[in-house]
């Protein structure tokens, strides 16, 4: 018991290490958001001025809320998409045995081996192909590539930890695939599907060099890109204090979503991934 | 009626033809490109507006990536898919060479406006005898000092590399020594970017070093003068400019200069009504010249910047788009670009006009700079410049870093460059 | 007889299924990942220039390597690709390596019970939620060495004597990029472990306890091997994405070569110097790398992607 008190102090210490080095870097960022003009070259730790002019400049010089209004559409969209494409996918490869699964599995993941710039190009061309320049759909269209392989993986990867027992009675009773995966595996993959759909979600939400290229109005445009085309007055200012009160703007429906979730994440990470 | 996509070759005609029919009834619909947001955006809309409003057209201001790398890479996607969504297009004074074959030819459409501009601007922008842009406005290199500081010291603006060095190590060690722990002597752009190799290119130019490649494509950056240069330039880093120099980009040093912690800065005219601004702890007491010469057999001089309009080959309404770009860019646009926003005229004739000086006044001690900047090499590399500066602006890096010595680094340039232009630029 | 003739009929009716059920998201992936890849592998064998994109030639090998009047030309002859290999590697390796680590200790906290520990989860996740083009911005604010946060506060408690040019320095800015990256990914890392932990029988931990067994060895002897699948899940999709890093690289250096990385370079090629074929050919080294490499990983940590269900 004598080590005790050492230990629960090292543990609380260590948790604030965490909350720190976590948190640090956003409490940073609201509070040079509340700051203006020459103050943001200051490095105090402390709000010496508090002032909501970079929130209320960032809704009034912009369409803001309709850029947020974008990137929701966008994610939910892919994040729909993904999950149906990927849960149907897993069912197949995560559970049953046919010849040149690995393979497949394998050329699905090296999808994710290109770098992004490569892919650019051919992605205009197919969106213009599409008719689809400057509308969301080339933006859902090309966050696929992102989101899918990894979608793929790990619902295979939780759908292959599920009992081997769950379908086979089903198949003697003679249900069609189909059904058993919407009546037997859907129920059961619920957490799982709400871990990786927030983590596509968040890929979708952050996208930034697909947005940047296939858009063009400020109507169309989704919040990473928005963010990155707020200017000061001339080529060379850079508004600080409007790029942070929008980025803080912006992270607080993630961090709320997050927080929603986050029973889910932690219980759907545990019903699977776990024996890769 | 602005044409967004393009279904196949049939669908491209047939909006083609709408476009056309709809373009009679209402007059033409221009989408351009100028700045991003903020004040630059507003002005340029003004000016496009009463175009629009002038001529019966119609104008949407398409906003861009503010750094012009990006801004760069952006266009050519655009281009290169022979894209119409954009007809006018704001570049920046090295880009023809890079995008000419996607511009058409201005000086039909101009009514031979294009000879009241400055004639360096307007040569760089004629490619292969076409005029792919008009020049807009304008930009150059230029020292920013602290009068209070100087003058309390007891210094004179210096007028050579080598006293401003003097000038800014003196200041900087009494500053300290009086507790201003912070103060440096110099700041400048030293990240290695194209902004890298317009400081480099001012330095090597004071000291009659050349443009790194001569007006026939000949690799002319290994000399004594450049060497010079740049051996002076390496001097600098700890000794009156912070390391972090290395990673500076216009913003960060204007930050470091307009937190009143450095004697000396180079940048563009923009920071001149920052620095003197209301909120800046410096205001009043911010001075600008000529970058220094190279010596006493040296010269003043500054890279040439700016930005100018193109009108793209694929745009629908190449007519009326190179008549904004004539509107855009006449004396009365500049005139009121130049007292609205101080965007530096391309038309010399400006530089003389009362109401444009008394809203800036160092436009008129400064004209000689920005009539005598000098041009990177974009023209005689045209295709391969970004590739030669990007050499360049490494070479210097290095020298600054101390990894190199001026002399390796530039004969490692030198050969790198011929080695580059083996088949021709 | 009749039972397996029934279920190898049953396994023939599955596997039919199971590639019906594959069908569409094969075809969305071939639809936008197959023009975008095959063309960039197509442009890596040709000329092309992004000014004149359609009017190219074959050139054969000349991209990756070329001989010509006594030189050598092409990616593989170029020091500065293989110094981008070296750094992407080495960052990938200390910037993993260390996720999984701090990882591992935030998940074995987080782990245990204490007030809070929801609110402290979700305080975790904050820095992956934020854009990458706004933290990688941020960062680059915070470690500037004149009015940067982070030299004041080390300055305060007088850890270092006078401000740091963190990004500036070549040898320090990797280090720089790697913090900032640790910071960010972390928590992903963190969450996937956590998730492991919390599946793990605790009769286990019962009988270890009960035999006085240190907990440190407990660790090692019973934890580790219980969740090293899915360490190996997170190590893959992290180590895939630091392999591509890009971004962060891209704000926070001085993007000079001594910290360019392979997307870097490749950007550089494709975008800046508009050498279409010559970028290609980097992207497509650059993929074969990582394949490389992924499959080294996937050996080494013992992962069967075509096992069945348990």
């Amino acid at each position: 018991m004598r080590t005790s008190v050492l230990a629960r102090t090292g543990f609380w210490l260590l948790i604030v290490a965490i909350v720190i080095f976590a948190i640090f870097p956003f409490y940073y960022a609201v509070i040079s958001s509340l700051r203006s003009g020459q103050a943001l070259f200051s490095a105090a730790v402390w709000p010496d001025s508090v002032s909501i002019a970079n929130y209320v400049s960032v809704f009034t010089g912009q369409p803001f809320g309709r850029n947020i209004l974008n990137s929701v559409i966008v994610a939910v969209s892919v994040v729909a998409l993904s999950l149906f494409l990927g849960v149907t996918a897993a069912y197949a490869l995560g559970r049953v045995s046919f010849r040149g699964r690995g393979l497949l599995l394998f050329t699905i993941l090296s999808v994710s081996m290109f770098p992004q710039v490569a892919v650019l190009s051919g992605m205009f061309e197919l969106v213009r192909a599409f008719g689809i320049y400057n509308s969301l759909w080339s933006l859902i269209l090309s966050n696929m590539i992102l989101t899918l392989p990894f979608t793929v993986w790990v619902l295979t990867t939780f759908m292959r930890e599920l009992p081997k027992e769950l379908e086979e009675a089903a198949f003697v009773d003679g249900a069609s695939p189909w059904t058993v995966v919407r009546r037997i595996f859907l129920p059961l993959m619920w957490p799982a599907m709400v871990t990786t759909g927030l983590l596509a979600f968040i890929v979708a939400w952050n996208e930034f060099l697909f947005a940047l290229t296939f858009t063009l109005s400020t109507e169309q445009r989704t919040v990473p890109v928005a963010i990155a085309l707020l200017t000061g007055a001339t080529q060379f200012e850079l508004p600080w204090g409007n790029i942070m009160a929008a980025s803080v703007t912006v992270t607080v429906p993630v961090v709320v979503l997050v927080l929603i979730f986050q029973r889910r994440i932690v219980s759907g990470l545990t019903a699977g991934a776990v024996k890769g | 009626m602005h044409v967004r996509t393009l279904i196949g070759a049939s669908a491209l005609a047939l909006t083609a033809a709408l476009a056309a029919g709809g373009a009679q009834a209402q007059g033409a619909s221009i989408s351009i490109s100028c700045g991003a947001l903020g004040q630059e955006l507003d002005i340029c809309r003004d000016g496009a507006e009463a175009w629009a409003e002038a001529t019966g057209n119609s104008v949407t201001v398409v906003s861009t990536p503010n750094s012009s790398t990006e801004r760069l890479a952006l266009y050519q996607q655009l281009l290169a898919a022979g894209a119409a969504d954009i007809d006018v297009f704001q570049i920046d004074v090295i880009w023809p060479g890079i995008l000419a074959d996607h511009f058409i030819d201005l000086a039909p459409f101009m009514d031979g406006q294009q000879d009241e501009h400055f004639e360096a601007i307007v040569e760089n922008n004629t490619i292969e005898g076409r005029l792919v842009a008009m020049p807009w406005f304008t930009d150059a290199g230029l020292l920013y000092y602290r009068s209070d500081l100087l003058e309390k010291h007891g210094f004179e603006v210096p007028t050579t590399w080598q006293e401003m060095t003097e000038t800014a190590r003196a200041i900087q060690e009494a500053e300290r020594a009086e507790g201003n722990s912070q103060m440096w002597g110099f700041v400048f752009q030293g990240r290695a970017y194209e902004g890298l190799t317009c400081n480099a290119l001012e330095w090597i130019d004071a000291f009659g070093g050349g443009s790194i490649v001569n007006a026939e494509g000949e690799v002319t950056i290994d000399n004594p003068n450049a060497v010079a240069a740049l051996e002076l330039a390496s001097t600098w880093i700890g000794y009156i400019a912070p390391e972090g120099v290395l990673n500076y980009a216009e913003e960060e040093a204007r930050g470091v200069f307009q937190s009143g912690n450095a004697v000396f800065m180079r940048n563009w005219p923009y920071a001149y009504p920052l620095a003197n601004g209301a909120d800046s702890p410096i205001s009043g007491n911010v001075g600008v010249a000529a970058l220094p010469k190279g010596g006493e057999e040296g010269k003043n001089t500054g890279t040439l910047g700016g930005w100018q309009l193109a009108v793209s080959r694929y745009s629908e309404e190449q007519e009326a788009a190179a008549d904004l770009v004539r509107y855009l860019t006449s004396y009365e646009e500049q005139k009121r670009r130049a007292i609205v926003g101080a965007y530096n005229p391309t038309i010399a004739a400006l530089y003389e006009d009362q109401e444009v000086l008394d809203a800036v006044p160092f436009f008129g001690d400064l004209y000689d700079t920005f009539v005598n900047a000098v041009a990177r090499p974009s023209r005689p590399t045209g295709e391969s410049y970004n590739r030669v500066s990007a050499e360049f602006w490494e070479a210097s890096h290095n020298v600054l870093t101390g990894s190199e010595t001026a002399e390796q680094a530039l004969a490692d340039l030198q050969s790198a460059l011929e080695r580059m232009s083996r088949r021709g630029w | 007889m009749a039972m397996s003739a029934k279920s190898t009929e049953l396994t023939r009716a599955r596997v039919r299924s199971a590639w019906l059920f594959l069908t569409p998201m094969l075809i969305v992936l071939a639809l936008v990942a197959g023009w975008p890849l095959i063309r960039t592998i197509f442009f890596s064998f040709t000329d092309a220039r992004l000014s004149s994109i359609s009017d190219y030639e074959f050139i054969g090998f000349a991209n990756f390597l070329e001989y010509y009047e006594g030189e050598w030309y092409g990616v593989i002859a170029d020091p500065d690709w293989w110094r981008a290999v070296y750094n992407t590697i080495w960052f990938t390796v200390v910037s993993v390596g260390l996720e999984l680590v701090l990882g591992m200790i935030v998940a074995l906290t987080l782990n245990a019970a204490f007030p809070g520990r929801g609110m402290l989860r979700a305080a975790i996740l904050i820095p992956w939620a934020i854009p990458t083009i706004v933290s990688a911005q941020m960062w680059g604010w915070m470690l500037h060495d004149q009015f940067g946060v982070l030299n004041e506060i080390l300055m305060t408690f007088r850890i270092i004597s006078e401000p740091v040019a963190w990004t500036a320095s070549p040898d320090t800015a990797l280090w720089a990029v790697v913090m900032v990256d640790v910071w960010k990914t972390t928590p992903f890392m963190a969450l996937l472990i956590l998730a492991a932990l919390q599946m793990l029988p605790s009769d286990c931990y019962e009988a270890a306890r009960v035999d006085g067994i240190n907990p440190v060895k407990v660790f090692f002897k019973v934890t580790l091997p219980l969740i090293r699948p899915a360490l190996m899940v997170a190590i893959i999709f992290r180590a895939l994405d630091a392999l591509r890093i890009f971004d962060l690289i891209y704000v926070l250096t001085s993007n000079s070569r001594d910290t360019a990385s392979m997307s870097v370079y490749a950007r550089q090629q494709l975008v800046d110097f508009q050498e279409v074929g010559y970028g290609s050919a980097a992207s497509t080294l650059l993929f074969l790398i990582i394949a490389l490499l992924v499959v080294v990983t996937l050996m080494v940590g013992r992962v069967r992607l075509g096992e069945d269900p348990r």
